[in-house]
C-alpha cells in the first residue's frame, strides 16, 4: 500500500523539475511548458491529499487549477504569437527593452 | 499491483518531464509533456479521483496540447532552440532548494495531522456523483467565476491571435517601422 508521503514526494519532485525548467530555460514557449509541469505537480498533491483525507475540496481546487491553466494557455499563446510576429523570436534575452 | 502501478507511473512521469525541461527541440518537449500528462491522469485514477482524471485527459491532453500544437504552427518549431541557458549547478541548487522549502511549508499541516475533512466524501456515491454534489453546492460561486474567466480568456485569445491575421509578416514589420517613425 502506498502512503500519502509517496505522492507528496512525487509532487515535490515534479515541482522541482518544473522550477528548474523555469529558471534554466530562455525560450518563452519552454517556460510555458515548465509552468504546466508545476501546475500538474500541484494537482497531484491536491488529489492525493483529497483522497487520503476523504475530503473533496482538494479535487475541487484541482479542477479550478485546470481551468486557470487552460485560460492561461489561451491568453499566453495569443501574446506569444503577437511577440513572435513583432520580433521574430521568442528568446527572453532579446526582450530587454525595459532595461533603459 | 497498486504499488507497481504507482512506481511505474511516477518513474515514467519524472523521466518524461525531465525530457521536457532539458530537450532542445520544441516538438520533443511538447510530445513528452503530453505523454506525462496522460500518465498523471493515470495517477488520478489510482487515487480514486476518476472525474479529475477524465478532466485531465480531456482538458490538458486534449485542449491544451492541441492549442500548443496550433501555436507551434506560428513558430519555427522544426529546428533546435538556440538559447544560452543559465549555468546548470546554480539552477539545480536554487530550483531544488526552493522547491523543497515550498513543499515542506505546504505539506507540514498534512504531515502534522492537523487536517480535518471539511466536506467529507458522501457515503455510497461514486466519485463523479460526489464531485457533482460538492461542486454545485459548496463551490457554486467559484464555478461560475471560473466560467466567466474562461469566457474572458477565450475572447482575449481570439483578439490577440486573430488580429492582423490576414497580413503577412514582412508587411507588418514595415508597418510597425512606419508607426515608430510617426511616434518619433
Amino acid at each position: 500500500m502506498i502512503g500519502l508521503g509517496h505522492y507528496l514526494i512525487l509532487a515535490a519532485l515534479l515541482f522541482s523539475i518544473g522550477l528548474v525548467g523555469v529558471i534554466r530555460r530562455k525560450n518563452l514557449l519552454m517556460l510555458f511548458f515548465a509552468t504546466e509541469i508545476m501546475l500538474n505537480a500541484a494537482n497531484v498533491a491536491f488529489a492525493a491529499i483529497s483522497s487520503y483525507y476523504h475530503d473533496l475540496s482538494g479535487q475541487m481546487f484541482a479542477f479550478f487549477i485546470i481551468a486557470v491553466a487552460a485560460s492561461e494557455v489561451a491568453v499566453g499563446l495569443g501574446l506569444l504569437i503577437l511577440l513572435y510576429k513583432k520580433y521574430g523570436t521568442l528568446d527572453l534575452d532579446n526582450f530587454t527593452m525595459l532595461k533603459g | 499491483m497498486e504499488t507497481f502501478a504507482f512506481y511505474l507511473f511516477s518513474i515514467l512521469i519524472v523521466g518524461l518531464f525531465c525530457v521536457t525541461v532539458m530537450s532542445r527541440n520544441i516538438l520533443y518537449a511538447m510530445t513528452s509533456l503530453a505523454a506525462g500528462m496522460v500518465l498523471i491522469s493515470g495517477l488520478f485514477f489510482l487515487l480514486g479521483a476518476d472525474f479529475l482524471g477524465v478532466v485531465q485527459l480531456i482538458v490538458y491532453v486534449g485542449a491544451v496540447m492541441a492549442l500548443y500544437a496550433f501555436g507551434m504552427m506560428f513558430f519555427d518549431a522544426t529546428g533546435t532552440v538556440k538559447e544560452n541557458n543559465t549555468p546548470a549547478t546554480t539552477v539545480f541548487l536554487l530550483g531544488g532548494l526552493s522547491a523543497v522549502v515550498l513543499v515542506v511549508i505546504f505539506a507540514a499541516p498534512a504531515i502534522g495531522g492537523n487536517v480535518h475533512a471539511l466536506y467529507p466524501t458522501p457515503e455510497g456515491a461514486t466519485n463523479p456523483q460526489a464531485v457533482g454534489l460538492v461542486l454545485f453546492t459548496k463551490y457554486l460561486i467559484p464555478f461560475e467565476v471560473a466560467a466567466v474567466m474562461l469566457l474572458v480568456a477565450m475572447i482575449a485569445g481570439i483578439i490577440l491571435a486573430g488580429k492582423k491575421m490576414d497580413k503577412s509578416l514582412s508587411r507588418m514589420k514595415d508597418e510597425s517601422a512606419v508607426s515608430e517613425k510617426d511616434v518619433k
